[in-house]
């Protein structure tokens, strides 16, 4: 367990001593995102009944926020390590796989509700926004952190290089982002593009974390975590066997 | 390990270290095998990497501490605070990695692999790129770990250091074992002594013994199997009232014997 611990720590460690890029600076750019469309778009952006814009927004930024963040964590602390070489350090030690997968995870789930309440704290005021919910968001926000966090493992292990782990985030993990009904109810949406957003599982993560604020959401809660919870396993079930073997880490 | 660039030292250390998976046979690290019983295998290993890695995160003593506890280790300041000492290190305790010099981060790689006194210690060319002067000193340590039981594999480019410090010798040649005996087996069956031997004349006497290796003139360079070779060289001398210039005998020499296996 000790080195489990250890590795934990060392990964909390590594992203709280450059806390200004990694904590600050997302939380800065999430309230940018509130200030800017909140003033273009309220009263014009379709949300549930009831609700302004303002409000509606905040937890799409806040899911975005953990979401983008989490995923950074663990894939950028294993690509700088693989880049400079100092992952051996890891790999060296009697380290369980196990204990590999749970430490790189957690640290970057703490990563993500870490600038994910950032960015609550720092916006809330600004809107009326009452916590319906409270345990659906915050089981949205553990569970949704950890499927990031566990993506940005497994592109972090495959990718060999920086620029490969940089279009798996630009040509996957933002437009997913950006297509999941942050900034938007996927219901105002034109058809095809509402249905279409069913098959994005990031789409479930904001719609379930949205419930937990309003009561309300375009799906039920439950569905939405069904989905969720069924994407961590399998993604977790990937990393975990990969990394049981070895793949690019060691041969 | 001795070998030429690309002969698979550090694969074979990367395979007993687990960082790479062999594809035929098996390793073991005292008795643990490095795939099955990965975990013993690893706690009883120490292995300092070739490439100069380090994690600019972090401080010297807080790299040491996480080592120290991937190994399972709390509590582990009184070993580390000696093996900082051993390493001259005491004094960059608090400096960030990244501040360090080539030398120091080399020192930190060794101490590294020693947080949790492994019975296997790994040093994959640890004197690369050193001055003379940590040379010493990590030589000294490592003697000292020596004696303390801790066993040393180490791979070089410097057969001086091989042949001064090392018991036995495993030679590399495209991925194989092509020698491996001890220090002074190999030196006694590879090479002979050479003899060189300055005359007042131009000619060797005939029948002598050795062989001519090289002549420039009046000098000679021999190889010689034996000593006996010395004593019957002189006496043919002797015979043929031939006056010895200059005379000089070379002990045995791992180069040789080096050049000669991996030809």
């Amino acid at each position: 367990m000790t080195g489990f611990q250890t590795l934990l720590y060392k990964e909390m460690l590594r992203f709280w001593k450059v806390s200004v890029q990694t904590i600050a600076a997302p939380v800065l750019t999430a309230i940018l995102y509130l200030v800017i469309f909140g003033h273009a778009l309220e009263g014009r952006a379709g949300a549930f009944a009831g609700v302004t814009y303002s409000s509606f927004l905040v937890p799409g930024l806040v899911m975005m926020s953990v979401l983008q963040n989490a995923f950074a964590n663990s894939s950028s602390s294993l690509i700088q390590s693989k880049m400079t070489g100092n992952i051996v350090f890891v790999l060296l030690p009697p380290i369980s796989y196990l204990e590999f997968f749970g430490a790189y995870v957690l640290a970057a789930t703490a990563r993500g509700l870490a600038v994910g309440s950032g960015v609550m704290l720092a916006t809330v005021w600004f809107v009326d926004l009452h916590l319906v919910a409270p345990l659906w968001t915050l089981g949205f926000g553990l569970a949704s952190a950890a499927l990031a966090a566990a993506l940005g493992l497994l592109a972090g292990i495959v990718s060999e290089k920086v620029d490969q782990l940089a279009a798996f985030q630009n040509f996957v993990i933002l437009p997913l982002t950006m297509l999941a009904g942050v900034f938007y109810s996927v219901h105002s949406l034109p058809a095809p593009w509402g249905q279409v957003s069913h098959f994005n599982p990031f789409f479930y993560m904001v719609d379930g974390f949205r419930y937990g604020f309003f009561g309300t959401a375009d799906l039920s809660p439950w569905t939405s975590l069904a989905v969720v919870a069924s994407s961590f396993f399998f993604v977790s079930l990937g990393c975990v066997l990969i990394l049981r073997s070895g793949y690019k880490l060691r041969w | 390990m001795l070998g030429p660039n690309g002969a698979g030292k550090t694969t074979l250390i990367n395979v007993i270290a687990g960082l790479a998976r062999a594809d035929a046979g098996h390793a073991a690290v005292m008795g643990a095998d490095v795939v099955k019983d990965y975990r013993r295998a690893r706690s009883m290993l120490g292995v300092v990497p070739q490439e100069l890695v380090f994690d600019p995160f972090f401080t010297v003593r807080e790299t040491l501490r996480i080592q120290s506890g991937y190994f399972g280790i709390r509590n582990n300041k009184a070993w580390i605070d000696e093996v900082m000492h051993h390493l001259d290190l005491t004094g960059k305790a608090d400096a960030n990695m990244r501040a360090l010099s080539g030398g120091m981060k080399r020192r930190v790689l060794v101490a590294q692999a020693l947080v949790h006194k492994p019975p296997v210690i790994v040093l994959d060319e640890p004197t690369a790129g050193v001055d003379v002067e940590l040379r010493q000193g990590l030589w000294q340590f490592v003697r000292r770990l020596n004696r303390d039981g801790h066993t040393i594999v180490l791979t070089t480019h410097y057969l001086e250091e091989a042949e001064a410090y090392c018991g036995r010798i495993a030679m590399l040649k495209a991925g194989r074992i092509a020698a491996l005996d001890s220090t002074a087996n190999l030196l006694k069956s590879f090479s002979g002594s050479q003899m060189k031997l300055r005359l007042d004349r131009e000619e060797l006497p005939l029948d002598f013994p050795g062989e001519l290796s090289s002549r420039d003139g009046n000098a000679f360079v021999l190889k010689l199997k034996n000593f006996q070779e010395v004593e019957s060289a002189l006496a043919k001398l002797r015979e043929a009232r031939v006056e010895i210039l200059e005379m000089e005998l070379e002990p045995p020499d791992l180069e040789d014997v080096f050049l000669r296996i991996t030809k």
